[in-house]
């Protein structure tokens, strides 16, 4: 049966890796512990930012949600499918898209300068919560959508039968699922982009619109600032006190991540403006989903010739990161697949990557040069923070075998090693699957740490990909955005269908 | 023999059991439902704590060790095969965790899956066998334990009556051969009459006992009369 050192162990290395660096930070921090004025102008833009991300994506994504849950058309479960993709989709992938759609040279811009208008600029806050909206809208609607579809078809029957109207049949069918998943949907939202790193280094586009990461990010690469790091470090971990709790709370109830049930409403009446307004929502938002990935393919396939060898060396030290990250987060989360290891694992949601790093890195420092571990704190940084999203899935699977088998296998007197590997692991095959696949896609389109310790020799793909950004070869980064998109589904869909049971 | 003389709290209940057991035979465990026999086979198990007590087999204490240091194999309500192994490995876990079997551990399964009938199915998952057919899986399974007690907690409830008396005979019939003491968890007279000469009763917690079957199941002088006379 399994034995206690392995949970203990896992407690002890997730214990290190998040308390350790607020252990470093502390002592580094000693005299400057005030926070400057542009400190403070980051820490407010931080709440700032993530609060209208949060409100927008809820706002966005309600009448999309509402206009799924009620309309019927073929490709609609396709849809619904394609509103998970983002979860996955390498952050700087999406950017890349958003720029060629609202960028300078992008499709709008183009549009508004032909008719005469002046163009607009997608950095700063807008770009920074377009780039939100992006990822969020999808999530905020996935939600939205499981919530107003489990409303049973009886009350909608009941509606129309006493002949409501449509705004009291809102209030009282519609809103008090809202008023549950609503705020819900704000938190998760919320608690994402406080952390969101490489849209506000991107997209940011200034001291005005810097959130504590990124002024991390910058004490330590540019300003070699350890002091300051170390305020903003816990400054960041402060408002990871807050989000703990708010994450806790958030995936304590939060709907899982798959998709909604099939069920169509039939019961509801919708007039035709309604009707008209459901179908512009629909296509309005899929048009904004799909149009920025459209255009990466569009640019980028033609250019796969200017891939060189230092591009597709990233993209394999990328795929091995990814590769052990996904291994060490799996052997975490199974080891702390218990109620309170999932509290354990939410820390990772909480405290920022850019902490935790900017910690270890501090660590490092008084040993050996950091730059040389950029590799390896990469992967377990990553490792970390999708073990949230793995615990969630594997955890529930986890309980049932224990429930079921644990008495046959104590009976037969297995060992730990027998019990994981007769046992634990063959039963626990889809969810490690499907969770390895998003631990191992997530991993591998981050671009997180790695921009902290990374250098020319050692890059990942997304770092490769924002070195190009910056030096204007946008060609060959949309092409190399082209690959790591494609090797990130790539990974996740290898792994989901490793977890496919072929005899069971 | 089975020396057993202890109290345990489980879940907020109390089971009280004194009773000694000779070192084979048939025990049929009979009680109303919720008087605690299958806590009674828990705790002789290992799988739930004795709070003060003993229970000792062949004159040496067995409570305080792990389930699965035990002289005991359980056969459970249901769970008694891995759904996802092989009949073959299923029946291989009993005498060895590793992937790869010996020779002789090679034969032991074989003629195990020969005797109960099922040779020729060593390769197939339990869910591709009829509910007979894995009964006499999971028997075997504990039979190649090669532990001289076996619990049997109402494992065969599942099957048709016919084919219960006929798992239930197969049951009597190596116990005798091998020389087991086997306790049979049962809600029906007619399978303690069957094969079980002796019987336990538990009522509301106290398990009385060993009493000769008939003498049990008495319906009007018996420890279980009322409890008889409730069914039609």
């Amino acid at each position: 049966m399994a034995s206690r050192l392995i949970p203990v162990i896992a407690i002890l290395f997730l214990g290190f890796m998040v308390l350790g660096p607020l252990i470093v930070l502390i002592p580094m921090a000693d005299q400057n512990f005030i926070l400057s004025d542009s400190d403070w102008a980051a820490l407010k833009f931080t709440i700032f930012q993530a609060i209208c991300s949060a409100f927008l994506s809820v706002l966005i994504g309600w009448p999309l949600a509402r206009a799924l849950a009620r309309q019927n058309f073929k490709g609609k479960q396709f849809l619904i499918l394609l509103l998970g993709a983002p979860f996955i989709l390498p952050v700087l992938v999406a950017i890349l898209g958003l720029l060629s759609v609202f960028g300078h040279n992008g499709l709008v811009n183009l549009t508004l300068s032909a008719l005469g208008f002046d163009s607009l600029s997608i950095y700063g806050l807008q770009g920074i919560l377009l780039a939100h909206i992006y990822f969020n809208v999808p999530l905020a609607t996935r939600l939205i959508y499981q919530g107003l579809n489990s409303i049973p078809q009886e009350r909608w029957r009941l509606g129309s039968a006493l002949s409501l109207t449509s705004l009291t049949r809102f209030r009282i069918i519609e809103w008090p699922v809202i008023r549950q998943i609503a705020p819900q949907a704000f938190g998760a939202i919320f608690v994402i982009c406080l952390t969101s790193f490489a849209i506000v280094l991107t997209l940011g586009g200034g001291p005005r619109s810097t959130t504590i990461e990124v002024a991390i990010y910058q004490a330590i690469r540019f300003d070699l600032d350890f002091a300051k790091a170390a305020v903003l470090g816990l400054s960041q971990f402060a408002l990871a006190g807050i989000t703990v709790i708010l994450a806790v709370w958030v995936l304590g109830n939060a709907p899982s991540l798959s998709g909604g049930l099939d069920r169509s409403n039939t019961f509801q009446k919708i007039s035709t403006k309604m009707q008209l307004f459901d179908w512009s929502i629909i296509i309005v938002i899929s048009l904004f989903l799909i149009l920025p990935l459209a255009m990466i393919f569009l640019k980028g396939i033609g250019h796969f010739s200017l891939l060189g060898p230092k591009i597709l060396l990233a993209a394999f030290y990328s795929i091995m990161m990814a590769l052990t990250s996904t291994l060490i987060c799996m052997g975490l989360a199974c080891a702390l697949s218990y109620k309170w290891g999932e509290v354990l694992g939410t820390l990772g949601i909480a405290t920022s990557p850019l902490v935790i790093g900017a910690g270890l890195f501090l660590i490092i420092r008084k040993f050996d040069n950091p730059f040389d571990y950029a590799l390896l704190v990469t992967v377990l940084v990553n490792a970390i923070m999708g073990l949230p999203f793995a615990i969630r899935i594997i955890r529930p699977a986890a309980e049932d075998i224990r429930r079921d088998y644990a008495k046959l296998s104590r009976s037969l007197s297995l060992t730990s090693i027998g019990w994981t590997f007769w046992v634990f692991l063959p039963r626990l095959r889809k969810p490690l699957g499907y969770a390895g696949g998003l631990v191992a896609a997530l991993s591998m389109g981050d671009l997180g740490v790695i921009a902290l310790f990374g250098g020319s020799d050692f890059a990942t793909l997304p770092l490769k990909i924002y070195q190009l950004m910056g030096a204007y070869r946008m060609d060959q980064a949309l092409s190399s955005a082209v690959v790591l998109v494609l090797l990130s589904y790539s990974l996740f869909f290898i792994f989901d269908y490793l977890g496919t049971n072929r005899n069971a | 023999m089975l020396d057993a003389s202890f109290t345990a709290r489980i879940d907020g209940f109390t089971l009280s059991a004194h009773f000694i057991l000779e070192k084979s035979g048939v025990i049929a465990v009979i009680g109303p439902s919720g008087s605690g026999k299958s806590s009674l086979l828990n705790a002789i198990a290992g799988y739930a704590r004795i709070t003060d007590g003993h229970i000792s087999w062949k004159e040496s204490p067995i409570h305080m060790k792990e389930a699965s240091e035990r002289p005991i194999a359980t056969l459970f309500q249901d769970n008694n095969l891995f759904p996802h192994l092989t009949i073959k490995r299923n029946l291989a876990l009993a005498v060895t965790q590793w992937p790869w079997l010996s020779l002789t551990h090679k034969t032991i399964v074989q003629k195990s899956l020969n005797s109960i009938g099922l040779s020729g199915f060593e390769n197939r998952l339990p869910s591709s066998l009829s509910g007979g057919q894995r009964s006499r899986a999971a028997l075997a399974r504990v039979l190649l334990q090669g532990r001289p007690i076996l619990l049997l907690d109402e494992p065969f409830s599942a099957l048709g009556p016919g084919l219960k008396d006929e798992m239930l005979d197969l049951v009597a019939k190596i116990a005798n051969e091998q020389n087991l003491l086997v306790m049979i968890v049962t809600h029906d007279p007619r399978d303690a009459i069957r094969i079980a000469p002796k019987t336990l009763t538990v009522i509301d917690g106290q398990v009385e006992g060993p009493l000769s079957t008939k003498e049990a199941l008495n319906k009007k002088s018996g420890p279980l009369s009322k409890y008889l006379q409730k069914k039609p």
